[in-house]
């Protein structure tokens, strides 16, 4: 994803020379290419992600457009206030990206998982927020940031994911993609967690539950419409992020609570209390509840729990 | 020269007078401050800041962020007095529907960055000075700092970020009047040696009295230096500066001046040369 990202930035700079990369001191072997034809509209800003926050709004401020870029919650969190304050009150194009959203960074630790930052973002005013799944999802969204008048905040995985889209969707902000059509169950799912989602979509359909399963690239602002829709044909809407509380299934709820439905929620997302241990991205997935099998499980647990 | 003198100090007795009225009016916080910058504000809207209702938009305006946002009422006079809004609209300040907030709005015309969270203003500022740098664009970019501020953390990254790149058409100014919220800053967070820290961070230092507009205006038109650092002046201040019983005075943060502290106070301003 992080390819995707700086090659449709490259690509996007080459053609608007109002665009600015500014880093927190990572990106070594990512952005170099950036920093390497666009010295210009290139600044590392050190370790200080308060006073690179700060600088991107000034920048925006002066007519320019900028990225920001840092892993995990580096750009988020310690400058959070920048972002609400300075970035997103003014409402300027300011995107912050981060890589390492979820539980990415897995044996690195809690302080650099990135499990609560959709719910930060999506309450700042004019804020848009993406979750891309995919490469392809990420290339649409960095097109779509790049051109949105606003502050923008980027969740992105790191790299190495299966391309889950073999076309290009038909891609708008705020609109979810259906990967597939099922009968009473929908899945909705946000950010880099699809793949999983896909695989148990599979398997729920040799099940006898075919969901249907919907992408959400566009966490914020949220496809209502969509779900509102799904609400109201199927038993079940299912929502899966690599997030804690305050995510998808919170807004989820708020839509299924108002859509006159008959489709009750199932959450998947995880406890807000983290483990005290170490672990791959894969593991820690596992542990909680965020493979394919333990979706699966889940659902179908739930889906008899209401039968009885 | 006298007469530009005459002109700036006689803004700025006009901005305490604003200011006591729309604190007055709306019981509000923070006169002690607006006093301590007004000298300040007058000079650089009189004298430095290339800015008018005109050219609100215009790209090579310079800008003038106040990082210490709770010396809105100040910046509002000042910048009425320019005409960027009415006088009148002056009296609506910290109302209900009012779009003067207490703390600065950038939904005021003229002002450029909502503050009131300490710790902000440098880094924006450092922002619009590197655009500037980068893009040879010919504005200069003030920030208006408390001292108390400079307790955040942020301000020194910006220090460091803005003496790093050389931002020469950065100024930062340091109203020093050695009260912050709830104590003296040498009692709270000593900030001492001052000029020290700033040479460090490889900015060009100036102290001068804040209250004196000559001092003022000729450290103001040195910038930006020729030394490729970025400007810092150290303005010595009085927090109540021209209203004798408000001097000094630490409970003069947050209280507002009955009628009669009004009538006295004005009287006492009214009668300065």
């Amino acid at each position: 994803m992080r390819l995707a990202f700086v090659n449709s930035l490259c690509k996007l700079a080459e053609k608007d020379d109002r665009l600015w990369l500014v880093c927190g001191d990572l990106g070594y072997g990512v952005l170099d290419e950036f920093a390497r034809r666009f010295p210009n509209r290139f600044i590392n800003a050190g370790v200080a992600e308060q006073n690179m926050a700060g600088v991107a709004a000034g920048l925006a401020q002066a007519g320019q457009r900028v990225f920001v870029y840092s892993i995990a919650n580096f750009p988020v969190m310690r400058c959070m206030e920048q972002i609400r304050n300075d970035i997103a009150y003014h409402r300027l194009p300011v995107c912050v990206v981060t890589v390492g959203g979820g539980l990415v960074y897995g044996g690195h630790g809690y302080s650099h998982h990135g499990v609560e930052d959709l719910a930060m973002m999506h309450v700042l005013p004019n804020m848009t927020v993406f979750a891309p799944a995919d490469p392809v999802e990420t290339r649409l969204v960095t097109e779509a940031a790049a051109s949105i008048d606003g502050p923008v905040y980027l969740r992105l995985g790191r790299g190495g994911e299966a391309t889950l889209h073999k076309q290009a969707p038909a891609f708008a902000v705020g609109k979810a993609l259906c990967l597939r059509k099922g009968a009473t169950l929908a899945l909705f799912s946000t950010g880099g967690i699809l793949e999983p989602v896909l695989s148990a979509a599979e398997a729920l359909t040799v099940l006898g539950h075919p969901p249907s399963v919907y992408s959400l690239p566009t966490f914020f602002p949220l496809d209502e419409e969509t779900i509102a829709a799904e609400s109201r044909r199927c038993q079940a809407i299912v929502t899966i992020e690599e997030h804690g509380r305050g995510g998808l299934a919170a807004l989820t709820a708020e839509v299924l609570a108002q859509s006159g439905g008959g489709a009750r929620l199932i959450p998947i997302r995880l406890p807000r209390e983290p483990l005290a241990e170490s672990g791959s991205h894969a593991y820690l997935r596992e542990r909680q509840g965020l493979s394919a099998a333990a979706m699966v499980q889940h659902i179908q647990t739930t889906l008899a729990a209401w039968a009885k | 020269m006298p007469g530009e003198s005459d002109h700036s100090v006689a803004l700025a007795n006009r901005i305490r007078m604003h200011s006591l009225r729309m604190i007055h009016t709306a019981q509000a916080s923070h006169i002690g401050t607006c006093l301590s910058i007004a000298d300040l504000l007058a000079v650089l809207y009189h004298d430095f800041l290339r800015v008018s209702p005109a050219t609100l938009n215009a790209e090579d305006r310079d800008r003038f962020i106040l990082s210490k946002g709770h010396g809105a009422a100040a910046l509002y006079a000042v910048l009425a007095e320019r005409g960027f809004f009415p006088i009148a609209e002056l009296d609506s300040y910290n109302r209900d529907g009012s779009r003067l907030t207490g703390h600065a709005s950038h939904h005021v015309p003229g002002v450029e960055l909502s503050t009131g969270s300490l710790g902000h203003g440098l880094s924006v500022g450092a922002g619009l000075a590197l655009a500037a740098k980068r893009l040879n664009l010919p504005y200069r970019t003030v920030v208006l700092l408390s001292d108390g501020e400079l307790d955040e953390g942020s301000n020194w990254e910006a220090a460091l970020f803005a003496g790093h790149h050389q931002l020469d058409r950065l100024v930062a100014i340091v109203d020093y009047n050695k009260i912050q919220s709830y104590g003296s800053v040498r009692e709270v967070l000593d900030l001492e040696p001052l000029t020290d820290k700033w040479r460090a961070f490889r900015w060009y230092v100036t102290e001068i009295d804040g209250h004196q507009h000559d001092q003022i205006r000729s450290a103001l038109n040195r910038i930006p230096s020729d030394s490729s650092q970025p400007s810092v002046l150290i303005a010595h201040t009085v927090k109540g500066k021209g209203v004798s019983y408000m001097e000094h005075q630490l409970a003069w943060h947050y209280k507002s001046p009955s009628q009669e502290q009004l009538r006295s106070a004005l009287a006492e301003l009214e009668a300065q040369p």
